[in-house]
């Protein structure tokens, strides 16, 4: 509503991001819509039914899809400014990410924690893999008895879990 | 029952060696993730919500209220030494702070930033106990009607005028509605949004979301988009006992920056910006040496500094008498009071009087302990700002995992967390506020709550909102945030282009 960080970027040209943006909302407001007719209606129990206050969310995400990617197609709105992509440091911490939701189950938290640790680390430009293996698998490990143990937390249990 | 005698029954509710040991632990943890980049009061709170499992109501509110005033302290220290603010509510701190670290100073101001938030905090806290329960007996009147058209302004106020874009903070605000609806609805019995996923039918966690948009989603953007060197820094060589033109040209910012934060933050509105640049702006004006500012001029710290922290003790006036949060961090306190069973509202200070002035009793203590904390063991949090960053943010991602994972032991609640953490980013790289979507998920089943109390008792007819004069009022005022600065502009004539108009 201010001027701070407003406006359109460029007068010549869509802004493609802001645009796939614009219809990401409109794509989650389409997804909105398809959930609320399933809604089943249970008009006995409510003045106000369930699909109620869905319609209005779904609503306005529609209005406001179309406003966004009306706005990217026209030159888009001005952002802060951002710091170079990197790639591989976006590849680590995924990577990371993905390899803990795998191992969690299988290994257990302690060495899945550790491994995105180090996968982190890396992606924040780390080249010690060694030092943030220690510092990562000590730090799950007093996170592991400090959050189950003492405070109840239930981590599940694994592979150095059955050891303690 | 008198206040006074109400406040002191809460003393000797948070003077007990147990509650005080988790004020302690609160504010320390607190200061902590306020002076670490990358850590904010709400995702803390958000990730010792399992604790309202094991920990009895009192304790954890006290806990969590020193987390919470604990890192308005904490981010001053970052802003001044670093110049990287981590909330937008320091912004301002780093202006002059870091300017007057550079010149050597940083002593003074760390010093004028510690004692203005111990006086502005103390003042706040001496404003919600005089002002809690007057705004109770006065919401005691509200209906139904009354509390959705408050909770529409709240909405509109939050996510469109405190932000730089209506429409972007509306559609954060309508996410967030969204998330919040997901799961069973339980007026009816029927599932929301749930995609046939019977993992969703209890819903969706506020500690995923939060957890998700603000740790997960920063990690990433920082790890994708990393600037080449982060913020130097700067040691403090001076004495942090500031002298006694220090001292006279603080405590007037101290005093004013207090005046304008409370009563923002008390307003449905909230938020610690405006009160913080308009401090800002005043302190510049009324100054004797105008030309400082910009090189490091005290009551350009003294004051917005001030101004913060007594707005973050304003947001809690609606907290805790309405049940109305403006802020994702008293959005999650909020879902706190319902995990335990306890429902936010206007009844909380009668129903549960015991554990809301045992918390206000501990705010005052609260701020007694971050005042040593942050003063003369400044040097401690300084040793802190030293932690390489690739190994805080792989702290701060497995402290994600557990606060997750460590609740339902569930992989789908990870994937969510990363899923989460991928919008937080697109959000972040897009200049779309989180906040709104925490404060719709948390207000919005609220809001329907009250729409649907309201349409029972006007046996369905919508104009109920518009025939009390109140929540007519409300209305309007809602509808005045978003339309009025376009109106206005409009008005003006200078909007040329529909973006540049409505953004």
């Amino acid at each position: 509503m201010q001027d701070r960080g407003t406006g359109p970027k460029s007068p010549d040209g869509p802004a493609w991001g802001d645009t796939a943006v614009g219809l990401a909302v409109l794509i989650l407001a389409a997804v909105l819509a398809w959930q609320s007719t399933v809604i089943p209606n249970n008009a006995i129990y409510a003045q106000v039914g369930p699909k109620v206050i869905p319609w209005i969310a779904t609503a306005m995400l529609a209005v406001l899809g179309v406003l966004l990617t009306s706005w990217g197609l026209r030159g888009g709105w001005v952002h802060e400014e951002h710091g170079a992509f990197h790639p591989w440091g976006c590849a680590w911490l995924l990577l990371g990410l993905v390899l803990n939701v795998t191992l969690i189950g299988v290994a257990g938290f302690i060495i899945a924690s550790t491994v995105l640790f180090v996968c982190t680390a890396t992606a924040f430009g780390s080249r010690s893999p060694l030092r943030d293996t220690a510092i990562g698998f000590a730090l799950a490990l007093v996170s592991y008895v400090g959050f189950d143990r003492v405070l109840g937390y239930k981590i599940g249990s694994g592979l150095i879990e059955g050891l303690l | 029952m008198d206040t006074l005698a109400q406040l002191a029954a809460g003393f000797a509710v948070a003077l007990t060696p147990y509650n005080l040991m988790w004020c302690l632990v609160g504010v320390t943890v607190g200061t902590a993730i306020g002076v670490l980049p990358g850590l904010g009061p709400a995702l803390t709170i958000a990730l010792l919500l399992p604790l309202t499992y094991k920990v009895d109501p009192t304790a954890a509110f006290i806990l969590f209220a020193g987390i919470y005033y604990g890192a308005m302290y904490g981010g001053s220290t970052t802003s001044i030494l670093m110049n990287t603010p981590g909330e937008t509510a320091t912004i301002v701190t780093a202006l002059e702070g870091n300017k007057m670290a550079r010149r050597g100073r940083a002593g003074a101001a760390l010093a004028t930033a510690a004692i203005g938030s111990f006086v502005a905090g103390t003042i706040g806290t001496i404003g919600i106990t005089f002002l809690a329960e007057p705004v109770v007996t006065f919401a005691l009147k509200f209906g139904p009607a009354e509390y959705f058209s408050l909770m529409v302004l709240a909405f509109v106020t939050v996510s469109a005028v405190l932000g730089s874009s209506a429409v972007r903070g509306l559609t954060s605000l309508a996410i967030g509605i969204f998330l919040g609806l997901i799961g069973i609805d339980l007026q009816t019995g029927q599932p929301r949004f749930t995609f046939g996923l019977t993992e969703l039918l209890d819903g969706i966690n506020v500690i995923v979301v939060a957890v998700g948009l603000f740790a997960v989603g920063e990690t990433l953007y920082l790890a994708c988009f990393r600037r080449p060197a982060g913020g130097e820094l700067l040691a403090v060589k001076d004495s942090i006992w500031m002298t006694r033109e220090d001292w006279a040209r603080s405590w007037k910012p101290w005093l004013r920056g207090a005046a304008i934060g409370f009563p923002i933050g008390a307003m449905p509105a909230g938020g610690a910006e405006v009160p913080t640049f308009l401090s800002y702006f005043i302190e510049k004006r009324l100054a004797r040496k105008p030309e400082e500012f910009g090189n490091g001029a005290i009551e350009g710290v003294a004051g917005p500094e001030a101004a913060n922290n007594a707005s973050a003790a304003g947001v809690l006036v609606p907290m805790l008498a309405l049940g109305l949060p403006t802020s994702a961090t008293a959005a999650i306190m909020l879902s706190a009071f319902q995990s335990y069973g306890i429902s936010p509202g206007p009844l909380l200070l009668q129903q549960q009087s015991a554990l809301v002035w045992g918390l206000i009793a501990s705010l005052y203590i609260a701020n007694v302990m971050l005042l040593v904390l942050n003063l003369p063991l400044v040097g401690l949090w300084v040793k802190m700002l030293r932690i390489p960053e690739p190994l805080l943010y792989g702290g701060i991602l497995v402290l994600a995992t557990i606060g997750t994972y460590g609740i339902t032991q569930s992989q789908v609640d990870l994937i969510l967390l990363y899923a989460m953490g991928l919008m937080g980013l697109v959000m972040r790289l897009f200049d779309f506020p989180t906040a709104p979507v925490i404060i719709g998920m948390i207000l919005g089943p609220l809001a329907e709550q009250e729409f649907r109390r309201a349409m029972q008792i006007s046996q369905s007819d919508a104009l109920i909102f518009l025939q009390k004069p109140l929540s007519l009022t409300l209305l309007l005022l809602a509808l005045l945030a978003v339309l009025g600065p376009q109106l206005w502009r409009l008005a003006r004539g200078r909007a040329r282009r529909p973006g540049a108009a409505s953004s």
